[in-house]
């Protein structure tokens, strides 16, 4: 960062003269400090996982949680500043719950990402406010079926509606991504904090737009395995694996966002574990061979 | 303590005014209707509309379109009703506009009903919202009095209702073709005019289906034969 020392980096609200934001910059190395968070949408739902590093032994284990629920089928997790990410929960709630008041409908994910979104841009905007030191993973499942309207008396008549659209699908697992500029696009894998590129790298690597996609369980065992490929030993030695998932009205929990049940956790952490040893068997093996290599030069 | 024929005591705190329309003011003593059929929604209408025993319009329009898909028939007191389309027809605009798709009818319904609800102290809007949209295809919400919220099949309001509750029961069949929900529509209507002191004048329908919206009109003249335009 060459431009450090120049002034242009002091306030939010002074562009450099090449067009840049120094405040968001910055906001976004507090992200790259941050635990590993990801996300997985596959074709029956969406899973949220995060590295939670131990900072004390003090700590209660399994405690703290870093997942948060926004509404019975929204779930958000952050990498970077937790205090921010508490906040931005807070106002993730609020704009669910105001939607629900005018529209008496859950918020749709697109729509959440949509206001959250406003909301993290606004705070790049004016000198009195620095911007959010996180980037949040939204993950959502709009409902496919027909939901009656909050508040509604009984559950209406089975008969009379005519004239549906035919074959058109509805609802289904959505996941946005929200940088501290405001940014956000959609995503089928989204990857932030400081492991952000292995995590990538493995996300590329799986099926989850195609015909074959991931199904549910497999993506809970896939983001286990990435959030231990993406952990650093020799920087954090402890850490938490957490994890959420939400499928359709069909599935495991019902269209609610719920934390993965311990069995499967557990199942799904010993799974990674053995994949990595092997990976690391296969490590050591070509680190062997380059250094044969390189005695031959 | 005096108790008049307008139930209005309120000294006491449990009797409330059933009397709800204040002196003088525009009634649409009514016969309005909502109903589902095969490829969406039909709403019915007659034109009257009253103060006291006086006809203030007998071509009345108490069909009202707050979006492209999604009507509303409207009783009690005309002001009111037309006040609270007003706003509604204005947040489902905005809706639109800001989430770049168009509103369902619960949507709609549930805009209405907060409106109703809110305010109910002070409204007298008995209301039916009809729409069509693409996820649910055609729906029907009653609104009645209190601002409470019901889906139904089909529904009927106003003054005039009063007389086709067994015309309706009979003769509603669920997945009615369009000819025949047109049908039923206007002889349901024809027996609530005859019956109804406070309901007359012309029939006026909207049929909501993915076509979009298509208006009809029945004069008194033909026995309401004859659709105009």
């Amino acid at each position: 960062m060459t431009s450090i020392g120049t002034g242009y980096d002091l306030a939010n609200s002074i562009f450099s003269p090449d067009g840049r934001n120094f405040q968001v910059e910055y906001a976004v190395k507090a992200v790259e400090n941050g635990g590993t968070s990801i996300g997985i949408r596959c074709k029956d739902g969406v899973v949220l996982a995060v590295e939670k590093v131990v900072a004390s032994k003090l700590l209660k284990h399994g405690a703290n949680k870093r997942i948060a629920t926004v509404d019975r089928h929204l779930g958000v997790v952050y990498s970077g500043m937790v205090p921010d990410g508490r906040h931005f929960v807070d106002r993730a709630r609020d704009e669910a719950r105001a939607w629900r008041d005018t529209f008496k409908t859950p918020i749709p994910t697109a729509d959440l990402a949509s206001r959250l979104g406003g909301y993290m841009q606004a705070y790049t905007l004016y000198q009195s406010v620095r911007p959010f030191g996180i980037t949040a993973i939204v993950g959502g499942f709009d409902s496919e079926l027909d939901t009656p309207v909050d508040g509604e008396v009984g559950s209406g008549p089975k008969c009379g509606a005519g004239g549906k659209g035919e074959g058109k699908k509805h609802g289904g697992p959505f996941l946005y991504m929200i940088e501290p500029s405001g940014l956000y696009w959609g995503y089928y894998g989204a990857a932030t904090g400081k492991g952000r590129q292995a995590a990538k790298a493995e996300l590329e690597k799986l099926d989850l737009s195609g015909s074959g996609a991931l199904s549910l369980e497999e993506a809970v065992k896939e983001a286990a395995r990435i959030i231990y490929v993406a952990h650093d030993d020799n920087k954090d030695k402890e850490f938490e694996l957490e994890m959420s998932w939400i499928s359709g009205a069909d599935g495991p929990t019902k269209g609610k966002h719920q934390e993965v049940p311990k069995a499967l956790r557990e199942e799904a952490e010993r799974l990674a574990k053995k994949a990595i040893e092997k990976d690391l068997e296969g490590d050591d093996d070509e680190e062997e061979k380059k250094e044969g290599d390189k005695m031959e030069e | 303590m005096e108790f008049g024929t307008s139930g209005s005591l309120n000294e006491d705190g449990i009797h409330v005014d059933m009397d709800r329309l204040k002196k003088g003011e525009v009634n649409l003593g009514t016969s309005i209707m909502a109903i589902t059929f095969k490829d969406g929604v039909i709403l019915g209408a007659d034109s009257r509309t009253t103060t006291g025993a006086y006809i203030a319009n007998r071509v009345t329009d108490k069909l009202t379109r707050v979006h492209d898909t999604i009507w509303c028939c409207r009783s009690g007191s005309a002001a009111d009703t037309q006040a609270v389309a007003d706003i509604v027809q204005y947040q489902l605009g905005l809706f639109a506009m800001t989430n770049g798709k168009p509103p369902t009818t619960q949507t709609a319904a549930s805009i209405f009903q907060e409106i109703c609800y809110a305010n109910k102290d002070r409204l007298s809007a008995g209301l039916i919202i009809a729409g069509w949209d693409e996820r649910h295809g055609g729906q029907v919400y009653s609104i009645p009095l209190g601002g409470s919220l019901h889906k139904q099949s089909y529904a009927i309001g106003g003054s005039g209702s009063t007389y086709i509750y067994g015309f309706c029961d009979a003769n509603w069949r669920e997945g009615m073709e369009e000819g025949d929900a047109v049908n039923f529509v206007k002889e349901a209507l024809k027996e609530a005019i005859k019956w109804d002191g406070s309901s007359g004048g012309v029939i006026r329908m909207v049929v909501l289906t993915a076509k979009g919206a298509d208006r009809h009109l029945y004069l008194p003249d033909t026995d309401y034969a004859v659709r105009h335009n």
